[in-house]
């Protein structure tokens, strides 16, 4: 269960950014994240409630973004849809490939409030 | 993936950020502040650190992870053994509690801190950076750090190490590499350790395991080994060496 250390380092990331803004209150965040970003998103929402108790961002929406898994082969050049414990090439079935998109876990936005 | 120049920007979000991505507006319709750092940023700042300070003082920082029990601290004792005077090893030992695995290490007359995480299931760059003010750098060649015995939650948290090396045990069986591959695409070595079993648990084909390693794409190295019997500790040996040479 390490998302909620995860969410707290979200929220400490999220509060400074909103104290940057001179902000009064955060109205969402989003954040984005693959596959194998080692994260799960229903364990990160449990934790996001726990975590952003008592913050600038306690009454803030999670919206959580699925990124797509894709990898580009070495061999052909190809790029497809993988699987995470597939990530084998779709086209000539090599295994030399590599991840292009799948395995982020990103702080993508926040939506602030002044007032 | 830095946080500065972009390259935080993939294929598989470029989408939700252009003018007019899903990302641009919020659901209010007013403009979004785009960030785009790690949810680990952080974290990842204090490993950078760690790393400039192992980089500073020429010391290779390897962090071993595995499944509890796998045998980590087993191959660090025959490792030092082994090792003798040919190069210096200094020790971080992360477990939930007690200080039984610095105390082992350091009946191998090898400097030993513990960190006991609590409930933590994972080394994080913070404490290793708190274990780094306790730990003298000076005539070390390797700090090996043994993270808490777990497949999951270790893989998310950069250290400031250098290399990764994973072990499988012969009695967990051969198909973790495909179901832990968010851990298993980390390594730079997977030792498979308790070779010495392979006789007596025979449905554990090493062909297997790299074969679902092939399959996330890792071009890690797999050696087989046993800390018991020290069958395959040469191999592993001569690779330590090697990195030390390359680093």
């Amino acid at each position: 269960m390490h998302e909620l250390a995860i969410c707290q380092s979200l929220m400490s990331q999220v509060e400074r950014i909103a104290l940057e803004h001179e902000a009064q209150s955060v109205i969402s965040i989003v954040i984005g994240m693959g596959p194998l970003s080692g994260v799960e998103a229903q364990h990160l929402k449990n934790a996001y409630s726990i975590a952003s108790a008592d913050t600038l961002a306690e009454n803030a929406k999670l919206i959580i973004e699925f990124l797509p898994l894709r990898v580009k082969c070495n061999q052909c050049g190809s790029e497809s849809d993988a699987l995470p414990n597939k990530l084998v090439c779709k086209q000539c079935g090599d295994w030399r490939t590599r991840l292009i998109s799948g395995d982020e876990l990103l702080l993508m936005s926040v939506e602030l409030a002044q007032t | 993936m830095c946080d500065t120049c972009g390259c935080n920007i993939t294929d598989g979000n470029k989408s939700l950020i252009k003018p007019d991505g899903k990302l641009a507006k919020t659901e209010s319709g007013k403009e979004a502040i785009t960030v785009l750092h790690s949810l680990l940023h952080e974290n990842d700042h204090t490993a950078k650190h760690n790393r400039e300070h192992f980089d500073q003082h020429k010391v290779l920082a390897i962090n071993l992870m595995s499944s509890p029990g796998a045998g980590k601290t087993a191959l660090l004792e025959a490792t030092i053994q082994m090792l003798g005077d040919d190069l210096k090893i200094a020790v971080i030992e992360g477990d939930l509690e007690t200080e039984n695995d610095a105390e082992r290490i350091r009946k191998q007359g090898v400097e030993a801190i513990q960190i006991a995480t609590g409930s933590a299931c994972h080394l994080d760059a913070h404490m290793i950076h708190q274990a780094l003010h306790h730990l003298e750098l000076a005539n070390v060649d390797i700090v090996f750090i043994e993270n808490v015995g777990n497949l999951v939650c270790p893989a998310s948290f950069d250290l400031g190490q250098h290399l990764n090396v994973i072990l499988l045990s012969v009695p967990e069986g051969d198909d973790k590499p495909a179901k832990y591959p968010v851990m298993f695409r980390t390594a730079s070595l997977v030792l498979i350790s308790k070779s010495d079993l392979l006789p007596v648990l025979d449905d554990f084909n090493p062909d297997n395991a790299k074969r679902y390693l092939r399959d996330i794409a890792s071009t890690a190295p797999v050696f087989e080994l046993s800390a018991k019997n020290k069958s395959g500790m040469p191999h592993w040996l001569d690779w330590i060496s090697q990195q030390v040479r390359k680093f």
